[in-house]
This record gives structure tokens, sequence and C-alpha cells, in this order.
């Protein structure tokens, strides 16, 4: 579509599912209906109102669709007829019908999300419902990292299903440490594709995010989950990573070989210099993991501010090369 | 007052509406004429702003994905043009999935993170709705999958493969680099690792070309005419996005690694020796030497590459290099 929908057009597309769901759902409920379309209650009595003077060409006694008007507005139902006609709601365009095969597709790639098979059966019948609407699905693809992670994705599903406790190793690359965790999982996510488990970690007494290709080992415990009221789930809209103010602001100098940095992790700011690189700021959680990113960077990346950081990045390469002596 | 907020001309929503029915319920093509007289709305109107409205209204409901066709029956083609709505083209066709397929498409609907097509799903799942498929997910409401769309150039482009018409656009090799025009026939939008690419032909440097939509500066813009180029195989394109998967790890470095850390290394170790001194030694694959040399000395003194020599000389430099020593 070229630019926004009009209100009109927005109304009419609505009403073309609306009519077949009432037709098909007598004295379905106002605010159900409200709910499922996503608008307020007003706004289906508002679409009921167009309904009401829409008909059979000529508008003569008889042509008009029946709306019983005041059992929408006095006691919540909805009854519509006179309108078979329209039962059936409009095929499904070229955005709506690959945006949705694509998504499946995606969840497809998703380990431990959904059984396989019914995954393909819907993809398989939405293609023959949408026709050539679907045609072009292939061409849009979202690529998950699943195979590797299959086992571990299936255990969290497991237990996620049976609602028991989980037990990780799992790598912390800033710190190259692995710890050992008790979690009691509340949701296996995909973002940024990859897959991720969500759970009250008991060690830290709070929610954790795990990616599970960082999951070394995992066995799922004979005791109960039992995630505390308090815990909520990450908004995961913003990113995984997500720095916090209270971090240490850290200013890098990038070389022309550094600059895929400022890529890759989020910067607070970013400035040219005149050797063909960049100076960038960002906060730092744990500065083991700086320094580690520094020792990658060989050279293609120094540490400007603070000085007491840049000498301990120096200190860990000197004590590498104690080794290569 | 339309197109703002709730506001809309009840009166234009109830016109397209008797034009939609009007339409799909006759036998055969309608004249201009017969709509004038039978859909309410255009009766009052003058010659020129019927033209006008009617000419409008068509338009907005082919953008609804609603086939106004045009023609006549009359073989002479002295009748006025007509305009009709054929049931099989306009109706979604019987759908009947079984409870989990429903519940996996109601899952679909939740996938995406860009406005634009969560729209289309939600559009997409509520015809579904409207033609029975009850998607209720509540069974499986502890599986959260996001796919985020951010690059601004995400839309025009998945509307240029989507109608195979080629775009320009200003693009930057890298972070901050200076950006130039390309002119390319988009093939296939991907995400890779959360990110967006487009792989596509470039006219410029005459060959396939893959291009990463947060480093496109600027607006998409079309530059060519809609279906003016085919997609080569699946094969081929995949080929095209090649760089994007992990390069095929062919050699083997020998890697001394402190207990206890080194997970990154020993997960993909092919062979791992328990030292007695607390140090293991690892087989660990690689496909670039440049890049296994980064990845050790990211590890600091926890990681000593002993061999190929060519891998150990890397780790040195890079190390000397951050530690201010002149390469020897």
């Amino acid at each position: 579509m070229s630019g926004r929908p009009s209100g009109a057009q927005q109304q009419v597309a609505r009403l073309l599912s609306l009519l077949p769901y009432v037709l098909s759902h007598p004295n379905a409920r106002l605010s159900e209906v409200a709910e499922l379309f996503g608008v307020s209650e007003r706004q289906i009595l508002r679409d009921l109102n167009v309904l009401w003077f829409s008909g059979l060409p000529g508008l003569a006694m008889g042509d008009y669709i029946e709306v019983d008007m005041e059992a929408a507005e006095g006691e919540g139902i909805i009854s519509v007829s006179n309108a078979d006609y329209l039962s059936r709601p409009l095929r499904l365009g070229t955005d709506e019908a690959l945006a949705l095969v694509v998504a499946l597709r995606t969840l497809a790639a998703m380990p431990g999300s959904y059984d396989r098979g019914a995954i393909d059966r819907a993809i398989a019948k939405l293609e023959q419902a949408a026709g050539s609407a679907a045609e072009r699905a292939a061409d849009v693809r979202v690529e998950v990292d699943g195979d590797a992670v299959a086992d571990v994705a299936a255990t969290v599903r497991r237990a996620l299903d049976e609602k028991r406790r989980l037990h990780l190793s799992y790598w912390v690359p800033g710190r190259d440490e692995t710890t050992e965790r008790d979690v009691d999982p509340m949701r296996l996510a995909l973002a940024d594709g990859r897959l991720y488990l969500e759970g009250w970690c008991r060690r830290a007494e709070a929610e954790r995010l795990f990616r599970l290709d960082r999951v070394a080992a995992i066995s799922i415990l004979d005791v109960a989950a039992s995630v505390p009221p308090q815990a909520r789930s990450r908004d995961l809209t913003a990113g995984i990573f997500q720095p916090s103010p209270d971090d240490e602001l850290v200013t890098l100098a990038l070389g022309p070989g550094g600059r895929w940095v400022a890529e890759y992790y989020p910067c607070e700011s970013v400035s040219e210099s005149p050797d063909g690189g960049l100076t960038v700021t960002l906060r730092v959680h744990d500065r083991r993991w700086l320094r580690r990113l520094v020792l990658r960077l060989g050279g293609g990346g120094r540490v400007l501010e603070p000085a007491d950081l840049a000498a301990e990045v120096v200190a860990d390469a000197r004590a590498a090369l104690d080794a290569y002596a | 007052m339309e197109g703002k907020g709730h506001v809309v001309n009840q009166a234009k929503s109830e016109r397209l509406m008797n034009l939609v029915i009007c339409l799909l319920v006759s036998r055969g093509y309608v004249p201009k004429s017969r709509i004038r007289q039978v859909v309410g709305g255009y009766g009052e109107q003058s010659d020129e702003a019927f033209e006008r409205m009617f000419e409008r209204d068509k338009e907005e409901l082919r953008e609804l994905g609603i086939p106004i066709e045009t023609g006549s029956f009359d073989p002479f083609g002295d009748e006025e043009p007509g305009y009709r709505i054929q049931r099989q083209a306009f109706e979604l066709p019987e759908i009947n999935l079984e409870p989990d397929e429903a519940a996996v498409i109601g899952m679909a609907a939740r996938v995406w993170q860009h406005a634009s097509l969560a729209e289309a799903t939600s559009r997409a799942v509520l015809k579904l709705r409207a033609a029975g498929v009850e998607t209720d997910t509540s069974a499986l409401a502890a599986i959260e999958p996001r796919v985020a769309v951010e690059e601004p150039a995400f839309w025009p482009l998945w509307e240029a493969v989507r109608d195979r018409r080629p775009v320009r656009f200003a693009y930057r090799k890298g972070p901050g680099a200076p950006a130039t025009e390309r002119h390319v026939q988009p093939w296939s939008v991907l995400s890779w690792h959360g990110r967006w690419y487009v792989v596509g032909y470039d006219l410029n440097r005459e060959g396939p070309r893959l291009f990463r939509l947060s480093r496109i500066a600027g607006e998409v813009q079309p530059a060519g005419r809609a279906g003016s180029y085919q997609v080569p195989p699946p094969d081929e394109v995949r080929g095209a996005a090649g760089a994007l998967a992990p390069p095929r790890q062919t050699a083997s470095a020998r890697v001394r690694v402190r207990r206890g850390a080194g997970y990154g290394l020993r997960r993909r170790a092919t062979g791992t020796r328990v030292g007695p001194d607390g140090w293991d030694e690892l087989s660990v694959p690689y496909a670039d030497a440049g890049v296994l040399a980064e990845e050790l000395a990211g590890y600091g003194a926890d990681a000593v590459a002993l061999e190929p020599d060519d891998v150990r000389k890397r780790v040195v430099e890079r190390l000397r290099a951050v530690a201010g020593e002149d390469a020897a």
C-alpha cells in the first residue's frame, strides 16, 4: 500500500473481517470483539453503525444489513444478519501472507518452540489459501542459529512444560568464567536471531537471560520451579544488550581495523579521527569484558580513558606475552 | 475529516461498503452510470465531482486488495465499460486448520517487531478468525519469539523485493565511511544474528553483492520498473549471501588453556589433553589464522598458542601492539 491508509480505508478493511466474524459468531460480546480487533468498544459501535447503513444496491426496504444497535449499545451483544454475501473475509494480501509465512518459517527454525509438523502443515495450508500472494515468501528469511542449541532448547522446553527447576553451567564470555546456577525457567525467547532462556536465577536472586549457545551443560532438577511473584519478564523490544547509566564510561581510540566495534556494540558517542579511525565512548559493566575486547583488537584500539583501565590492559598483554618469552 | 485519529467520515465508509457490495453481488459488469444511481453518496454530486470521487474510491479499495475489474460483455465495445468484483478472487478460500496449526499461526502473529509487518500479520490473523479459525495461543505463553526490525531501509527493500523493482541508495562500507551511490536489483532480504541484509545484483559493480541495512545512508529510492528483473534460483541467492555463514574450519591449532578458562575454545575443541599442571592442551579447529589469533589474544594469559607457528606469531604481534612494544 502506498502511504498510510485513510481512516475510511482502515474502517472498511476492518468491516470486511468484522462482518463475517459476527455473522459466524452470533451474539458475540462487544467487549470481546473490540479486544480481538484491537480497537475500542466505541469504535466497534461506529463500525456497526456503518453496516447499518449498508446493503444491497438501491437500499430498498429489506436490502439493508440488519444490525441490532439497541442490543449492541445496551447489552453489549452483537447481532447482525441479512448480509450472507459478505460471509467470507477478503483473501490475504501479499504483505499479510508474506509476513505470516515468514514468521511461521522463523518459528520452524526455533528449536524448542513448537511442533515442526504443525508449523509445516500450517504453512502449506496458508500458501494454498493465499495463492500467488505467498509466492515471495522465500525471498525474506530470518536465519536462526537453531541446530547447535537444539538439545539445550529441548531441555528448556521440557522444564517449562513440567514446571521444574534447571541447573546450568553457564559461560560468561566477558569474564571467561563458567558459572554454576539453579534457574527457575520463565520462558524461551528468540531475540536478535538467537535463543535465550529467561528465568529466575537462584544465585543472583533476580531475572536473568541466558543465551543458549553459552550453556555448557544443562539438567532438569527434581525440584518444582518456583518463580517469585515479583519476577518480571524483560521487555525484549528494547534489545538484549541494555547498558545501564551506572556503568563506567570508557573512551576508546579505534584504528581503521577496529571500526567494527562502533557497529557491534551500542556506543554513547562516535566521532571520526584524522587517522581514519574513530573515537567512541561506551558504557562498561565489567572491566574484564573491556580488557578482553582491547586485547582482541591487538593494537586496533586502545583505551584513552580512564587511565588506570588503560594500564590494566597493558599489564594483561605483558602477562600474556610472558608465556611466549 | 478523515485519516486523522478516530474521526472517520462515516458517509465515506458507507459509500465504500455499498460500492463493494454492489460490485460483488452483481452478475456482470456494472456500468458507471448505474453505480452512480444505486450507491448512496454519488447521486448528489456534480458530474465532475462524481468522477473524481469514484476514481479515488476505486483506488482506495484496490489498495486494500479488493480486486475490482474493468470490462464489458459487449463484443463490439460500444457499451459503456463497467466494473465488477469476482467472488472467487475476492474471498479467502476455505481453510481448515487443526487446533495445533491454528495455535502456531496465532503465535506467528506475535513475531514481528515492526509496525507495518505486525499490522499485516494482525490483519491476516483477523481474516482467518473471521473465517472461523480459532487461534488460541494460551497454551504457548512460555515461548517468546521476537524478530526486530529497526533499520528504516527495511520496508522499502521488502517492497522492492516483493515487486521486483530496482532501487538506488547511498551505502557506507563501514561505520563513518563515506557513502557511495549503489544501484541494485534486490533479490532477498535476510536477517542474520539480528542484523538485516539485502542481497542483490549491483548494477554498478556488475555482480551480486550483500549490503547491510544499517549501513544504508538516507532513503532507498525506486529506480526502475516493477517486475523488470528476475531473481536467480535459490542456490545462487544463498551463495551470494554466503559471506554471512561462518567459513569452514579446515585447519587445527594446538592451544594451551588454563583449566576453568577458555570455554569458547573448549566447546569446539576436537581434542583435549588434560595436563598435570592445571593447564589443558586443546586441538582447536579454525578457518582463518588471523581470526583465531584475535580470539586467542582476547584470552590474555589464560591461553597460549603452541602451533602452528603462523598463529603463534600473530598472537604475539597482537599482544605486543597492545603492550606498546614494537614488533621484534
